[in-house]
């Protein structure tokens, strides 16, 4: 991969250019989604376009010193590493990538949250700080499992490479380190069983609390990106190999849009869960899964 | 420039969000402010959502009649909602004091301690008659721009009301 087609991928497809309005379009459904399954009418289609730019427009309050400069700086970061992570995706097949992009990737997805808890700590807000210490405690629970089901799936196969595990056939392994992956979901984009940093009626917006205008624009844009990384995670994996490359990136779309409804589904069907329930479920039900998985692919890569 | 003018108005106005205060009031108005949100009446298809923050707010719906206590907070989080703003006070109370005129332990009404730009009356008002309200403060507000509101067109007199 030279400079120009990094540079392509990161900017144009499947990076900046294509992976904002994906990124709205993720955030609407999610929101009407939820909306259909409450019985509501739910937002128009322009809503996240119409709230970005109003997010725009709006005032920020002052802010002094070296923690003043860095919550201005957080949000910035976790949108260049989300659209970083966006760029990385193999939509279209033999688009390049390199050995170990799959790490990149992982590292990229997990600098958003990272942010997010700085941001929290920063704004030395009271709700804010219970906020990160939540998405802390969250990011150590979920991120063991998320990793070791990468990890499985990447072990069973024989590479780091993301377009090399796109055009190798699914195996029964491979849908089980997704199924772990999905699991953790709901917790890394803060939906509704696990929405815990963000639990509105405890502790108001949590990290964000004391964000506004440009600042907030760009969280809810980095949160947009991460949804666009994290199932298109998902659909890289699960998509079988197609050679036309227009079907492949239809089908790509079409099981983001899933995962998308599914997970919005799942979220509008349930209540928050306690911090320690999650942390449990995390660790107990879930890890095991995980190790089980991992032992599995390391033990079919020994005997082949 | 004149573009993007037209089209952060445009946005403004499709997308209020709101910020819930109570200023002592009996809970009653607090309730038909999120029956307004439920699913019979809606609001978030007119891009409507409740915030935790007074930070990411465009428009504070204040309820209540004012007590003294409730004073100092209800400057301190108007001063925090960002500009452009707009204010919404939902029920008789915040309006005239209502029932509890005359009370010692309160100080109200509203505008006096802060501009006021839609009165929703009502003892409680009904959930169309605060999506209404919400929905012209609005719409104040994406004319009103980056403009600070003037304190003169505060007086219920001069201010617009909304009959459900």
């Amino acid at each position: 991969m030279n400079l120009t087609t990094a540079l392509v991928r990161l900017l144009v497809f499947p990076g900046l250019l294509f992976a904002v309005p994906a990124a709205w379009f993720i955030l609407w459904v999610e929101r009407k989604a939820v909306a259909r399954m409450q019985g509501r009418v739910g937002p128009p289609f322009m809503q996240p376009f119409f709230d970005f730019i109003k997010l725009l427009g709006k005032q920020t309050p002052t802010r002094s010193g070296v923690g003043g400069l860095l919550m201005r700086a957080w949000p910035l970061v976790a949108v260049s590493a989300a659209a970083g992570a966006v760029g990385l995706l193999p939509v279209l097949p033999s688009s390049g990538g390199f050995e170990g992009d799959l790490i990149l990737l992982l590292a990229l997805m997990e600098l958003p949250s990272m942010c997010i808890i700085a941001a929290g700590f920063s704004s030395g807000s009271i709700f804010g700080e219970i906020g990160s210490a939540r998405e802390a405690v969250l990011s150590v629970s979920y991120n063991i499992v998320f990793l070791l089901a990468i990890l499985s799936i990447a072990a069973s196969q024989h590479t780091f490479s993301l377009s090399a595990l796109a055009q190798l056939p699914a195996s029964p392994l491979r849908l089980l380190g997704v199924v772990a992956l999905l699991v953790c979901l709901p917790a890394k984009l803060h939906l509704n069983p696990f929405s815990l940093p963000n639990a509105e009626q405890e502790i108001y917006s949590g990290p964000m609390t004391e964000y506004a205008g440009p600042e907030l624009a760009m969280w809810e844009l980095s949160h947009g990106l991460e949804w666009v990384a994290a199932t298109g995670l998902v659909a890289t994996l699960v998509a079988p190999t197609v050679t036309l490359w227009w079907v492949a990136a239809l089908l790509f779309v079409a099981l983001s849009f899933a995962i998308v409804l599914l997970l919005s589904v799942v979220a509008a069907a349930t209540a928050r869960l306690q911090i320690d329930t999650t942390v449990r479920f995390y660790w107990q039900c879930t890890l095991i899964f995980a190790v089980l998985a991992v032992a599995s692919a390391l033990f079919m890569r020994l005997r082949s | 420039m004149k573009l993007w003018n037209r089209l952060m108005c445009y946005c403004r106005r499709r997308s209020p969000w709101i910020f819930h205060m109570n200023s002592g009031s009996c809970n009653g108005c607090d309730i038909e402010l999120i029956a307004s949100l439920t699913p019979r009446y809606d609001a978030e298809q007119l891009g409507v959502r409740l915030e935790g923050s007074p930070r990411h707010a465009d428009i504070l719906c204040i309820t209540g009649p004012v007590t003294h206590n409730s004073v100092q907070p209800i400057k301190t989080v108007y001063a925090q909602v960002g500009r452009p703003k707009a204010v919404v006070a939902i029920g008789s109370c915040p309006a005239t004091t209502n029932a509890f005129i005359d009370s010692r332990t309160v100080d109200g009404p509203l505008n006096r301690h802060i501009p006021v730009d839609v009165f929703v009356p009502g003892c409680p008002p009904r959930p169309d008659a605060i999506v209404l309200g919400i929905a012209k403060a609005a719409e104040i507000l994406a004319a009103r721009g980056n403009s600070p509101p003037s304190v003169d067109a505060a007086p219920v007199s001069e201010s617009r009301e909304v009959q459900p």
